[in-house]
């Protein structure tokens, strides 16, 4: 079963290596929608420090609801996606890989530069290793929510919208934690509360959303 | 017993559901609107004036019942996608969508009256409380399942994704409206909390079943209707719908 997991994971590793940009698109929207928001709001240091936590958690959000329609879409159209239904192999852990595999695309890229995000918005260095931990823990979880709602619009024209439509009131929970935790921590009430939680729906997301996608794949694949 | 087991089953297909939903749907609206009626006016006219709040308060007698309604309905619409799910059943799909667009009206309509009873006791249309973030976050579920009914054009797809999406939301929801609650009591925003009214006058709470049982049957009769609007535009290739006397004439 591991091994099935491993083949899954390295494939879509080595696609997503042969098409660098889809990667680059991704992050570079994640850092443009971020730096925007001084502009909207205006430079002021002390506005910039209390909105910071929320702006890079909510761009975030929106750059993962951006990847997400690739998710599966090319498996898809290429009739790959239906050979993977088809297999012997337990198709949970073929999705796990999946989303393991845009994970580690689209989400650790935004976790490795959301600290020089938080430097535009002068947040204190423990506050930055506090946002980099809760991006670590919530952005696996909006790509397990999120693979559901990609699922589920497979092949719809104007999916891309509709994913986001589905999937973002879904996702108020890793919102609300993960931002919460770096205002906590900066507010000095701490952070642990907030992240044991994000914790917790990491864990449930894990269990529950593959097979959640997995019901909305074969529904879709029909 | 066994009859009366296969009576309830007889129901689940369109051919025999549809003329029954046009009996209840009638009965439905009439009840809706004396229901309705007789609330507005006890509301309005009969219900005493508020010690506190004044006349502006009498917006409740549409807003809780609205809003109770709201969620009421999107648990039915879990009941109905588990039926669906379970059985196969193509009527369960149907009815889950027909009662999708009156549940999302009365989640926008507790969320408007909730505007207009806030102006004059808050003095403010909108505040971020733990209550009216969950309504609007339920109001965004709905219309997620509307527009992804609207999306596929399949029937038999669009049926079983609505009813996953619907089944994802309702395992959500108590998630959802907690971490908001939490957020809420982190936040301390709203300072002013709609705490229940523990001491109600009966006339008032009478008001308030009338209001409530008037809405619940107008969101039978609406469904219904839509429910048969539904069949026919489904089985519009089938002998029995052809022979109906509504589509003969």
């Amino acid at each position: 079963m591991f091994e099935v997991y491993r083949a899954i994971l390295m494939r879509d590793l080595t696609l997503a290596l042969r098409r660098r940009s889809d990667v680059f698109i991704t992050l570079f929207f994640f850092v443009v929608v971020v730096s925007l928001f001084p502009l909207g709001i205006g430079p002021e240091m002390d506005t910039l420090r209390m909105i910071a936590p929320g702006v890079v958690w909510v761009a975030a959000l929106l750059s993962s609801m951006l990847a997400l329609e690739r998710l599966f879409t090319v498996d898809f159209d290429d009739g790959a996606l239906e050979q993977m239904l088809l297999a012997p192999q337990p198709m949970f852990i073929l999705v796990l890989g999946k989303v393991t595999a845009h994970w580690l695309i689209t989400g650790i890229p935004l976790v490795l530069m959301s600290p020089l995000m938080g430097l535009q918005y002068d947040l204190s260095g423990n506050a930055l290793l506090v946002l980099l931990v809760s991006l670590l823990l919530g952005t696996p979880a909006l790509s397990l929510i999120g693979a559901i709602g990609a699922a589920l619009t497979l092949g719809l024209r104007g999916g891309g919208v509709l994913v986001s439509l589905l999937v973002l009131p879904l996702s108020i929970p890793v919102l609300i934690f993960g931002a919460g935790a770096v205002e906590a921590s900066v507010s000095g009430l701490g952070e642990q509360g907030h992240l044991y939680m994000m914790g917790a729906i990491l864990v449930l997301a894990l269990l529950f959303a593959p097979l959640a996608t997995l019901a909305a794949l074969r529904i879709s694949a029909e | 017993m066994s009859s009366r087991i296969l009576n309830w089953f007889k129901f689940s297909s369109p051919a025999t559901f549809y003329p029954l939903a046009g009996r209840i749907g009638v009965w439905s609206m009439v009840i809706a609107v004396v229901l309705i009626v007789v609330g507005l006016y006890m509301s309005f006219f009969v219900a005493p004036t508020d010690y506190k709040q004044g006349e502006g308060y009498r917006i409740i007698y549409v807003h809780v019942p609205a809003a109770w309604m709201s969620m009421f309905i999107y648990l039915v619409m879990a009941f109905w996608s588990v039926l669906g799910i379970i059985y196969n059943t193509r009527l369960s799909a149907m009815m889950t969508s027909a009662l999708a667009p009156t549940g999302a009206m009365f989640a926008f309509l507790s969320l408007w009256t909730g505007a207009f009873w806030g102006k004059p006791m808050w003095g403010t249309w909108w505040v971020w409380d733990a209550r009216l973030t969950s309504a609007l976050i339920l109001f965004f579920l709905y219309l997620g399942y509307i527009a992804l009914q609207g999306a596929i054009d399949d029937t038999r797809r669009s049926d079983r994704a609505g009813a996953l999406l619907v089944l994802v939301g309702v395992v959500n929801i108590p998630i959802i409206y907690f971490s908001v609650k939490w957020w809420n009591t982190l936040h301390q925003g709203a300072t002013i909390k709609m705490s229940g009214e523990a001491s109600m006058d009966p006339v008032m709470l009478w008001t308030m079943l009338i209001m409530t049982f008037g809405f619940w049957a107008y969101a039978i009769a609406t469904a219904m209707s839509r429910v048969r609007s539904i069949i026919l535009e489904r089985e519009r290739e089938t002998t029995w719908v052809s022979e109906l006397p509504e589509v003969r004439g």
